[in-house]
């Protein structure tokens, strides 16, 4: 059997790794359209400020790791269209790959937003190692960056920026920062965090158009309220899109992402998608969507390799969930954190001391929760939320104090009740 | 045989030695904000839990890990975390549903129970055996037992106590009988 997976990010690496346990006679090939070895964007932060080189993004670590593993990566390969039919590849460049089971891990890219001077030198991206080499270079202390966008890219680069000691304005559409990430208290706790750190960041603010800078700064972003900042460096992150280009002519449905079954299959029998360019099942609401999250990647990177190989295994649904560090201000969020119509909320909120906690129950159970400024057993909502634990009596003392879902996860799922004793009895 | 370690959590007095013993085998400190177990306390009730990582098989924290930074230790079948390759994304305390990885701001690292390397301190320390290391297979065998005792039901259903029941008896012939 030919497994051949597009793509190079951890839901293909995850899935490599599976199909070459459970297939141990089948060919893994793995293509990379970048030229790098596979590595993580998760670890492009702590690159820009040089906490790991190169080699710590990387997804696998041992020289040599994807050959002794009898996974065949091919580097700088990128497709260009798929023949389902044939059952083949086409690479640019002219070559052509047979499969017989394809998983499509291609990932997202980043939205280039059509902005008047967009394409001026020195606005980047900030998405793959090659963009963070160019930022590098040009976010040297002193230097003017801009950043375009405080969702959740653009707030877990942020850091790296201040790091560097550049001086930094942040520029969002939406009323506040990570928003499809915190709420309106949660996102303005963020906001005034990073004010009291000496970032510039306009709210509700629109860019008009990147153009040529004044006082030897070579660019300047112009926006609706009629100022102008001077730039040396433009960083964009408005958000991403599902890589789905190449598929065109090639029978697979794509949405918002690829669509995806239960299984991970697509439209077109043999082919299966993983990761950012998945519509998979979310936990939650039960619908499909893109959730572009690392967690998710490798659920469906190991799910999509067990079906690939035979093993049926059916999508249990992902909890959407995701956690940011701005400048040392830690915020998570899980599951339904905006809520549920007919639902109840548990909140606490200290400004002064940025703290915040806010759970979302649906009856007696957990559906959401996000937390600002805590570290402790954050995991645990994940963990309540997809356990569907009921939360009895529970619940009423969650709404006294959120901050005890640690507790309330013990005492509703460990033996720590009267009938423990039969195991001293 | 692997081991691990086996919560009895009706006989924690919530004395916290286990943390004070975590805590100073793990960072040179006796400080249980640093431990890596955890008594939680039910003073309404008057009950103590220690909790820590359960090693699980197919481990969240291991699978989510974007840099090869938790690893399997093949010795102890803990999940250990490699500090010199974590960067401190924290993926991995959001992916652990057990809300038993912790981020650790002045490190920038996570930490996560180890079971010291098959030597766990916090048992050691226990003066009441709430904490042992045993068997993997039993930990896990009455784990489910005493969960199945007191497992939650549906609101307005009866306990379900066991009921007289016949009991069948086999007459198993003697060997060498008469």
């Amino acid at each position: 059997m030919r497994h051949v997976i597009i793509g190079a990010g951890p839901a293909g690496v995850v899935a490599a790794e599976t199909l070459r346990k459970l297939d141990p006679d089948g060919s893994v090939t793995m293509l990379s359209s970048e030229p790098e070895p596979p590595y993580s964007r998760m670890a492009i932060p702590y690159y820009l400020v040089e906490q790991v080189g190169e080699e710590g993004t990387w997804l696998r670590k041992g020289d040599g790791y994807f050959e002794s593993n009898g996974i065949t990566v091919r580097s700088g390969a990128r497709v260009s269209n798929v023949d389902t039919e044939a059952k083949q590849l086409g690479l640019e460049g002219g070559d052509t790959i047979p499969y017989d089971k394809l998983l499509i891990a291609t990932g997202s890219q980043p939205v280039i937003p059509p902005l008047p001077g967009v394409d001026r030198e020195g606005v980047h991206t900030c998405w793959t190692l090659e963009d963070s080499r160019h930022i590098i270079k040009r976010a040297t202390e002193g230097a003017r960056v801009v950043l375009i966008g405080a969702g959740f890219i653009g707030c877990i680069i942020l850091e790296s920026l201040v790091n560097r000691k550049t001086r930094l304005t942040v520029i969002e559409q939406q009323n506040r920062m990570v928003p499809r990430m915190m709420d309106d208290r949660a996102g303005g706790l963020i906001k005034r965090w990073c004010q009291d750190k000496g970032v510039t960041v306009h709210t509700s603010t629109t860019v008009k158009s990147v153009d040529e800078g004044s006082d030897g700064h070579p660019l300047a972003v112009s926006m609706d309220n009629g100022e102008s900042v001077n730039a040396d460096l433009v960083i964009v992150c408005v958000g991403v899109k599902a890589n789905t280009q190449f598929l065109d002519g090639s029978g697979v449905k794509t949405d918002e992402g690829i669509l995806v079954d239960r299984y991970l299959q697509t439209s077109v029998p043999d082919v299966y998608a993983a990761g950012d360019v998945a519509q998979g099942l979310d936990f939650n609401t039960g619908e499909y969507t893109v959730q572009a999250i690392q967690p998710t990647a490798a659920d469906h990177g190991r799910l999509a390799a067990n079906n690939m190989a035979g093993y049926k295994l059916k999508h249990q649904g992902s909890v959407n969930m995701n956690v940011l560090d701005t400048l040392g201000l830690i915020s998570t969020s899980f599951g339904l954190w905006m809520g549920v119509e007919g639902g109840d909320s548990a909140e606490l909120y200290d400004g002064d001391r940025f703290r915040y906690i806010n759970l979302q129950f649906q009856g007696d159970v957990l559906v959401g929760g996000s937390s600002l400024g805590m570290t402790e057993h954050v995991g645990v909502m994940r963990g309540l939320i997809q356990s569907k634990v009921r939360l009895g009596h529970w619940k009423d003392k969650l709404k006294n104090d959120p901050t005890r879902i640690m507790e309330a996860y013990i005492a509703c799922t460990q033996a720590i009740g009267h009938n423990a004793r039969v195991l001293t009895a | 045989m692997l081991k691990a370690l086996k919560l009895e959590p009706e006989k924690c007095t919530g004395c916290l030695q286990c943390e004070m013993a975590c805590s100073f085998e793990n960072t040179g400190a006796f400080n249980p904000a640093k431990s890596r177990i955890k008594v939680f306390t039910f003073h309404d009730e008057g009950r103590f839990a220690p909790y820590t990582c359960t090693q699980c098989d197919e481990a969240w924290c291991m699978h989510a890990c974007p840099v090869e930074a938790i690893v399997l230790n093949m010795a102890t079948g803990s999940k250990d975390v490699l500090s010199d390759v974590c960067v401190g994304c924290k993926v991995c305390t959001i992916a652990c549903p057990f809300g038993t990885v912790n981020y650790e701001a002045d490190t920038g690292k996570v930490v996560k129970c180890d079971l010291c390397g098959g030597d766990p301190w916090c048992s050691k320390a226990c003066p009441t055996g709430a904490i042992t290391y045993v068997s993997a297979d039993e930990s896990g065998m009455e784990r489910m037992r005493a969960w199945a005792q007191q497992a939650p039901r549906t609101a307005g259903a009866q306990p379900n106590p066991p009921k007289a029941k016949e009991v069948q008896v086999f007459n198993i012939p003697q060997q060498g009988g008469h």
